[in-house]
């Protein structure tokens, strides 16, 4: 069997007494989507932000591509090639599209502070190149002719793809996305959903996706995990899982179970 | 108030532009240009009504106005030259130019050109002394630009990167360290003086590259800290620094003398390029020898230091590293998840700012030709601070401008303003008297400038020649977004 992407042994995370996070084992293969869903409070975003860094785990470990990644900082994860966007949008409101990628391709970049001040030839043809490339991704992402638009003047979807797009800067081998189609009307999200296929099939990345609405989740995940207070309850493909008595129980209450 | 004002500022303007048959539709289809065009001369149709109307009419303001309107007008930033776009250099060329002639018109023989214009209220035009003052504090508040503008790490102790580079020059180009003779290519240096003497041009890169070590030190504990925090603990540094200039006399009671404590160290070499070199290319072997001169080589000097800082912030604010800084000041979380570095970055900016603050404080000790302890007080940090935040954080025109123009009022324009007030409305006072001792202007400085950067903060947060960026941020408050969401 091929070595998953990403694994997490027993991983936990508490905050004081609250566990957030219970031990949880989770594995993403290659080249898969992956949805993690649960009620709110369930511990996702918290487990989301352990995969990324911003959090240190309580325990448990994280081993991605083959590499122990635990308890280190965020900037290694995104070196490694996990690349996030934000359940609360968080571009940098006050630069440009193409800065906002520009900025995303850091990692990618090498030249220093005293390239910088000289501009030496290998920094200026880094510079137009990546410009060329932040330009072809602002297009994947369906951010045609906005380079110059200022990051708070786009329009919210348009938000959200630039958060994509930023990621995808990074050039990740696994993308976590965080709730990406919150607040989107029926059109953006099946939109949304069309270009989360299309990062699979055309940039054969790996995705990692959160995500509330179920036809999103149904629509393009290969496998579902459900986490309910910080625990695993569920995992399987999405028919599966919309079966399981638990994770129907822990969306709609014990009631639900009984009387269907 | 600030509301009120405001609102009263935006209905006079439409009631003028409708005198002008112009409603505000109208108005704003437009071009940009005819409308920066209008404003500019409405405001400076207002100076120059207010000059007129307060009796102190000068021809020169006239001039004055008038070179303003062509360079703010006109925009020339279309301006190309075969498909290179050197517009955008023809104004800040223009005041280079300015200042590169400025000395050979203000000074004659080391006084002040007798035939120079006056300036209304502010008198006469700045001295040599007050504008290399200026050049220097320009290239300080352009190196805390690097971290309170660019990086956005609130920075209150600026002044112990100056203290830094003063001393530095202290050390390698005084007779501070007696016990040890090493000549290093020093400018008149008389055989048999004692102590340090290298030449001033390595001392300015030792003193920026020392300055920068100490930035990485203090920087690696406290840039960890966020906001406030950050501030308290560089608050800290900036009053630690000139305490140990203050007692380095008799280091951990070791008995070494370190920085001749409040004594100072003092007398320090002047620049120059030596003998064979003044010889050669025709520069000044020694800037002291040249008398009533000097003040013009150590301007010149100055402003290539300054230049070369213009130079810096300018490439570093459009490289890799510069949007990172921007990025971190925009939203560290988010940074971070960019795979920026974030305490690397910042320690970046940080010595970048410090290796600046060091170069200035080395070369101000050299103009002066002393270091001493007093002179690194935390009103000096707050000083830098004030012409970063008045001219507009992030913005090197901007920088530059709060920098001439406080450093200016700190050295002869506060007095020159309050001469004028005292002659006018002092006893007695030519027009009419309304108080009747003299009244020291200059005494009341730090009040002045805390009221300059009270109404700045209320009307134009952004500063004046804000960067397009930062308006925006301070319009619309961003940085009040709680940050938690990355973490709830």
């Amino acid at each position: 069997m091929v070595e998953p992407l990403l694994q997490t042994y027993s991983l936990r995370k508490e905050f004081g007494g609250l566990v957030a996070v219970d031990d949880v084992d989770f594995t993403v293969p290659e080249a898969g989507i992956v949805s993690l869903i649960g009620p709110n409070g369930a511990g996702k975003t918290t487990f989301f932000n352990m995969l990324t860094g911003v959090y240190k785990p309580t325990a448990g470990a994280i081993v991605f591509a083959g590499e122990q990644m635990t308890g280190r900082p965020p900037h290694a994860y995104t070196e490694r090639g996990i690349g996030r966007t934000f359940q609360n949008i968080r571009l940098f409101q006050n630069m440009t599209a193409l800065e906002n990628v520009l900025v995303g391709m850091h990692t990618r970049l090498k030249g220093n502070l005293f390239e910088a001040i000289a501009r030496t030839p290998r920094v200026r043809h880094e510079e137009k190149d990546a410009r060329v490339r932040a330009r072809e991704l602002l297009e994947f992402s369906g951010l045609r002719r906005k380079d110059n638009e200022i990051g708070r003047n786009l329009s919210y979807g348009d938000q959200r793809r630039l958060e994509v797009a930023r990621a995808l800067a990074t050039q990740p081998k696994l993308l976590l996305l965080d709730e990406p189609t919150a607040g989107m009307n029926p059109q953006e999200t099946a939109e949304f959903t069309g270009f989360v296929s299309r990062l699979r099939t055309e940039r054969n990345l790996t995705v990692l996706l959160i995500e509330h609405d179920m036809r999103v989740v149904m629509g393009v995940s290969d496998r579902v995990t459900v986490l309910d207070y910080g625990e695993k309850i569920a995992e399987g493909s999405p028919g599966e899982i919309q079966k399981n008595e638990r994770v129907i129980e822990a969306y709609l209450g014990t009631a639900a179970v009984t009387t269907s | 108030m600030r509301r009120r004002i405001g609102t009263a500022i935006a209905q006079a303007w439409w009631a003028f532009l409708g005198l002008l048959g112009l409603d505000r539709p109208r108005w704003q289809r437009l071009p940009r240009r005819t409308r920066r065009a209008v404003k500019a001369l409405v405001w400076v149709t207002i100076g120059l009504l207010l000059v007129w109307g307060g009796g102190v009419w000068q021809w020169s303001a006239l001039a004055i106005a008038a070179v303003v309107l062509v360079l703010v007008v006109p925009s020339y930033d279309r301006i190309t030259i075969r498909g290179r776009r050197i517009g955008r250099f023809i104004v800040p060329g223009f005041v280079l130019a300015l200042a590169i002639a400025y000395p050979y018109y203000a000074s004659l023989n080391g006084s002040v050109n007798p035939g120079m214009p006056q300036l209304p209220i502010f008198g006469p035009l700045p001295q040599m002394s007050t504008m290399v003052g200026m050049a220097v504090f320009t290239m300080m508040a352009l190196g805390l630009n690097f971290v309170v503008g660019y990086a956005g790490l609130l920075d209150l102790g600026y002044v112990a990167f100056y203290a830094m580079g003063s001393y530095t020059a202290g050390w390698f180009a005084s007779s501070q360290f007696g016990h040890q003779n090493l000549y290093l290519g020093a400018i008149g240096v008389t055989p048999g003086l004692t102590g340090f003497h290298f030449s001033i041009w390595l001392v300015l890169i030792m003193a920026g590259i020392a300055t920068a070590v100490i930035g990485v030190i203090i920087g690696l504990p406290t840039l960890r800290l966020r906001g406030d925090y950050l501030a308290i603990v560089t608050l800290g540094f900036g009053e630690i620094m000139p305490q140990i200039a203050r007692n380095g006399d008799n280091l951990f009671g070791t008995g070494f003398n370190l920085t001749n404590g409040t004594g100072g160290i003092t007398p320090i070499d002047p620049p120059g390029f030596g003998n064979w070199i003044g010889h050669h290319l025709h520069l000044p072997a020694n800037y002291l020898t040249l008398g009533t001169n000097s003040d013009r080589a150590f301007f010149w000097t100055a402003l290539v230091l300054v230049l070369l800082t213009i130079f810096t912030s300018a490439r570093l604010r459009d490289s890799r590293l510069g949007r990172a800084w921007i990025a971190i000041r925009e939203d560290e979380v988010a940074a971070a998840a960019m795979g920026i570095p974030l305490m690397r970055t910042k320690t970046w900016a940080y010595a970048t700012g410090a290796f600046f603050g060091g170069v200035a404080g080395a070369y101000y000790a050299s103009y002066t030709g002393a270091a001493f302890p007093d002179s690194f007080f935390f009103n000096i940090s707050v000083f830098i601070l004030c012409m970063v935040i008045l001219g507009g954080m992030g913005n090197i025109w901007g920088v530059i401008f709060g920098a001439c123009f406080l450093e200016y009022l700190d050295k002869e324009g506060l007095a020159n303003i309050g001469a004028w007030l005292n002659t006018h409305f002092g006893p007695g006072g030519s027009n009419f008297q309304i108080w009747h001792k003299p009244l020291d202007v200059p005494l009341y400085e730090f009040g002045i400038f805390g009221l300059i950067l009270v109404i700045v903060m209320l009307f134009r947060p952004e500063g004046l020649i804000p960067s397009s960026r930062r308006a925006a941020e301070f319009h619309e408050g961003v940085h009040d977004q709680p940050l938690y969401d990355a973490a709830a």
